[in-house]
């Protein structure tokens, strides 16, 4: 991911601008575009590359294009509007998103809002077992492992991977919902 | 109990999940929460529902168990200093009052990953084919025809039609096969050998599967080790321990 070709600045063809470059390294992700990647591919600084995509999303906007800019899992990316969502299902019905079961949100939730968290954590917070819905989140590849906890058994550490990000449209883990009391490391408990 | 356990639970995440809509359901703060009536009901719902599996069964069950310890001990006079009961945790409900509150902020947390969730789920991206392009995809590596010419020689060799002749009785067990593996890898120790290199050339199928038995077996016991990067793709074989 960083840096797909990274090193190699091959220049703009005359007449066309900066713009036009980042456009097409837009359309041509099929990851989140990096604005540092970018920069980097087009010799120019990373503020340029974030100036440039906002001026294109305002664009887009403005021009009532049936895509949008948007920023999600540490990059941006080019997607339909969400207004259009039921016109590109009626095409391509079997692009219908999944949605994650009651359970596996829970799961996710404690592991994106305490960044990182072992089974037993998890387990704890929701007082049920977890086994085989962690396995089938890191099969999904929405979650993976983090090396093991220094505690007795060494726990695998398990956190929210890119694909979380881009399953729920987040920007970053700092972009989560707020939550109203806290499931932080604190037990979360308000003492009244 | 009079049933065995026959729970209709699906619609709850688990015990917590339940108690606290038992607790909506009877509009009380959780910190007050009246666990000799939330207890009954809890176990009414264990009683009144269907089939459930164990495993299931066994966490709604262990509440219902916390849920009678916390009413028993409420009963209880307040013994001063009881052992293993610190001091000001003299509330029996104080931990499951804990666990239900962090629970409910964590169902809000859900809900409102859920909301993003579909929010996203409106919105769709370009995705480029992953399998027709990038560096590491192995089956489209651009080759030279020669090597394609190569390819399908090896592959013609390999399966080459056996010529009528009388067929002997195969000689070989899967303990033979074992023998053979081992000795193979113990030669060449330290390094990784193709499996297709631990059948004769010219092995009918019978053979090979026997080989490939005996390196399961192998496996099993431990005594070697084998690789398989994707699927259909080459098997090398280590050995292992002694």
């Amino acid at each position: 991911m960083a840096g797909e070709g990274a090193g190699r600045s091959p220049g703009l063809p005359a007449g066309l601008s900066l713009r036009s470059a980042v456009e097409a390294l837009l359309l041509a992700s099929s990851e989140p575009l990096r604005s540092g990647d970018a920069a980097a591919v087009l010799s120019v600084e990373e503020s340029a590359v974030t100036g440039t995509l906002r001026s294109l999303a305002e664009e887009y906007r403005r021009d009532r294009r049936g895509f949008q800019v948007v920023e999600v899992a540490g990059g941006f990316r080019l997607v339909t509007l969400p207004e259009l969502a039921a016109v590109v299902l009626a095409m391509r019905p079997e692009i219908t998103p999944i949605r994650l079961s009651g359970a596996a949100r829970e799961t996710l939730a404690v592991l994106a809002y305490r960044r990182e968290a072992t089974r037993a954590e998890v387990e704890r917070v929701r007082g049920v077992n977890c086994e085989k819905l962690l396995a089938a989140l890191l099969e999904h590849g929405l979650i993976e492992e983090r090396g093991r906890r220094d505690v007795p058994g060494r726990p695998i550490v398990y956190a929210p991977a890119a694909r979380f990000l881009e399953h729920f449209g987040l920007a970053s883990l700092d972009d989560l919902p707020p939550l109203s009391p806290s499931v932080n490391e604190t037990s979360g408990v308000r003492e009244d | 109990m009079p049933h065995p356990y026959r729970v209709r639970l699906e619609a709850f995440e688990g015990p917590l999940d339940l108690l606290l809509q038992l607790i909506k359901e009877h509009r009380v703060d959780i910190h007050a929460i009246p666990v000799a009536r939330i207890a009954w009901e809890y176990l009414d719902h264990l009683a009144g529902a269907d089939q459930l599996d164990l495993e299931d069964a066994a966490e709604f069950l262990l509440m219902a168990s916390t849920l009678m310890e916390i009413k028993a001990r409420m009963l209880l006079p307040v013994a001063p200093a009881a052992p293993g009961v610190e001091v000001g945790e003299a509330d029996p409900r104080r931990d499951l009052i804990e666990r239900l509150l962090e629970y409910r902020s964590l169902r809000r947390a859900a809900e409102a990953l859920g909301v993003r969730e579909a929010e996203a789920g409106r919105r769709f991206s370009r995705p480029l084919a992953p399998e027709f392009y990038g560096p590491e995809t192995g089956v489209m590596e651009p080759l030279p025809v020669t090597d394609l010419a190569a390819a399908m020689a090896a592959l013609l060799r390999r399966n080459r039609p056996e010529q009528p002749r009388t067929i002997p009785r195969e000689g070989f067990s899967i303990g033979e096969k074992m023998r053979l593996i081992a000795r193979t890898l113990r030669r060449r120790t330290g390094e990784r050998v193709l499996f297709w290199t631990l059948v004769r050339t010219g092995s009918g199928r019978r053979e090979i599967i026997v080989t490939f038995l005996a390196l399961l077996e192998l496996l099993r016991l431990g005594w070697a080790d084998a690789r398989q990067e994707r699927c259909f793709g080459r098997i090398l074989v280590g050995r292992r321990g002694r």
